[in-house]
């Protein structure tokens, strides 16, 4: 029996489906079985980050509705054997499926995977309440700014009032150059105000847009320190100590990546 | 009576409801009320109504209240059901009878804690969460967000934190937005009370000079 893992952040655009697809890929790199779930009905965007777009035949909501089996709607990706996805609807908006339903398509796919990652759309309504339904436990993203941490913040104390386990945080975007000058907020304080266990801080990198653009998940490639960060946060989801990544001391990984891609 | 009527009925699914204005004068009311249901006779006959009777703000005794009754009852398909005044504000209960209540709790944004007395909260508020007290509010750790003590209308009542970031204090009905007003960047505990109307910060170890009540057994 896997588990699933729902991704959410209040906020939109503060790396939701990119964390979504880099923690599922990471995960798949360490040999799980991965079903990646895009709750997002309407503005689906896991199938470009995975490039798997042109690979969807039915979606959530022909499942959810019985016009296929959950089988069928399962596109697989081709880098990994084992790791799958079930694309949103894109016709369709988040009222055309109900919470119970989400939740019967996530029990029916967790005795056949290891991990299900629920992608979460922005807001607190409808979608929100489906991408929860069926999830055992929750990872907040957030990035350094206020408006990011206080809408975290209301997820968390929405997500507390469920029978998710405490949800876990992962401060997504952090510019190691602005934390030295003081104009970001620090990840000892986000955590201070959020009072959640600390999952993962993932630098901002360039890398990330080129490879969700490319729908190729940033893990692949192991110059990102994002992809390093991205790993370690699957790491951390299967018990193993990992250390918080230090994002002072190495940026000359940063130059060196730069030098990689011919901008440096 | 400037020509609005101080007298409004409104049916509800149980019968029918008069609202009677609170401010106009008794007399004025009661003549309201006939003129009223003259009027309406014909239209008001017919089979038993409950009519339920709200004052406002207006308090009566029995035998004014047996005056409303009998006007009505003339109208012979009418029972009145109850007639009600708005319960009296809670300036009746006694600030020095307020207990302490302790709750373990994160107040997150958009979450709201209340409670009738005095509040120990042992957790955070954040940004966007708000606590609201008849009584003190006390903290056990970081306010970030809004506490209103003595929402009941107490002006002595007190705000303490164990830090003190919040992003509005209000106290009765006095309201105050740091950091514009003031500023606390003190290393020691502090609490927010009201003097003459305003906000004022102080710190906590300087509160027994205004609660000196309670007795204490100190060494000699």
């Amino acid at each position: 029996m896997g588990e699933a893992i729902v991704v959410t952040s209040g906020k939109g655009g503060v790396g939701k489906t990119t964390t979504s697809a880099n923690v599922g890929t990471a995960l798949a790199l360490l040999g799980k079985k991965v079903c990646m779930v895009d709750t997002d009905i309407g503005l689906r965007n896991l199938d470009v980050v995975m490039g798997l777009e042109n690979r969807i035949i039915y979606d959530l909501i022909d499942v959810a509705e019985g016009r296929c089996r959950l089988n069928q709607a399962l596109v697989k990706d081709k880098r990994f054997d084992e790791l799958y996805m079930l694309p949103a609807a894109q016709t369709k908006d988040k009222n055309d499926i109900s919470p119970e339903q989400v939740r019967k398509i996530i029990e029916d796919l967790k005795p056949d995977f290891d991990y299900v990652i629920i992608d979460c759309p922005a807001g607190i309504e409808q979608g929100f309440r489906n991408a929860i339904a069926g999830a055992d436990q929750a990872i907040v993203v957030t990035t350094p700014e206020n408006a990011a941490v206080r809408d975290a913040d209301r997820v968390i104390g929405l997500l507390e009032k469920t029978q998710i386990a405490p949800p876990k945080l992962v401060i997504n975007r952090i510019r190691p150059s602005m934390l030295r000058n003081g104009d970001m907020l620090e990840v000892d304080d986000i955590c201070q105000v959020l009072a959640i266990d600390l999952i993962g801080i993932v630098p901002d990198d360039e890398v990330v847009i080129k490879a969700a653009n490319q729908g190729e998940p940033t893990v692949m490639n192991p110059n990102s320190r994002a992809a390093i960060a991205y790993r370690n946060v699957a790491r951390r989801i299967l018990g193993e100590t990992v250390p918080l990544m230090h994002l002072d001391e190495k940026s000359g990984v940063f130059r060196r990546v730069r030098k990689f891609l011919g901008m440096g | 009576m400037n020509g609005k009527s101080s007298i409004t009925i409104k049916g509800v699914k149980e019968g029918l409801v008069f609202l009677l204005d609170d401010q106009c004068d008794f007399v004025t009311l009661l003549d309201e009320l006939h003129a009223k249901l003259d009027k309406h006779e014909q239209q008001l006959a017919g089979p038993l109504v409950h009519v339920y009777v709200k004052l406002g703000a207006r308090q009566l005794d029995e035998e004014d209240k047996e005056r409303i009754r009998a006007i009505i009852r003339k109208q012979g398909n009418f029972l009145v059901q109850t007639i009600e005044s708005d319960p009296v504000a809670e300036e009746a209960a006694d600030y020095a009878s307020y207990r302490l209540h302790t709750v373990a709790a994160m107040v997150r944004s958009g979450q709201t804690l209340e409670h009738d007395g005095h509040l120990l909260l042992l957790g955070d508020v954040n940004p966007g969460g708000t606590v609201r007290c008849t009584g003190d509010i006390y903290i056990m750790g970081a306010l970030r967000g809004t506490a209103h003590a003595g929402c009941a209308g107490h002006e002595e009542a007190i705000i303490a934190a164990s830090l003190m970031k919040p992003t509005q204090l209000r106290i009765a009905d006095i309201i105050s937005r740091p950091p514009d007003e003031w500023a606390s960047a003190e290393p020691w505990m502090e609490y927010a009370y009201l003097a003459d109307g305003a906000m004022q910060m102080d710190k906590l170890t300087h509160l027994h000079h205004s609660r000196n009540k309670v007795l204490q057994a100190k060494g000699v």
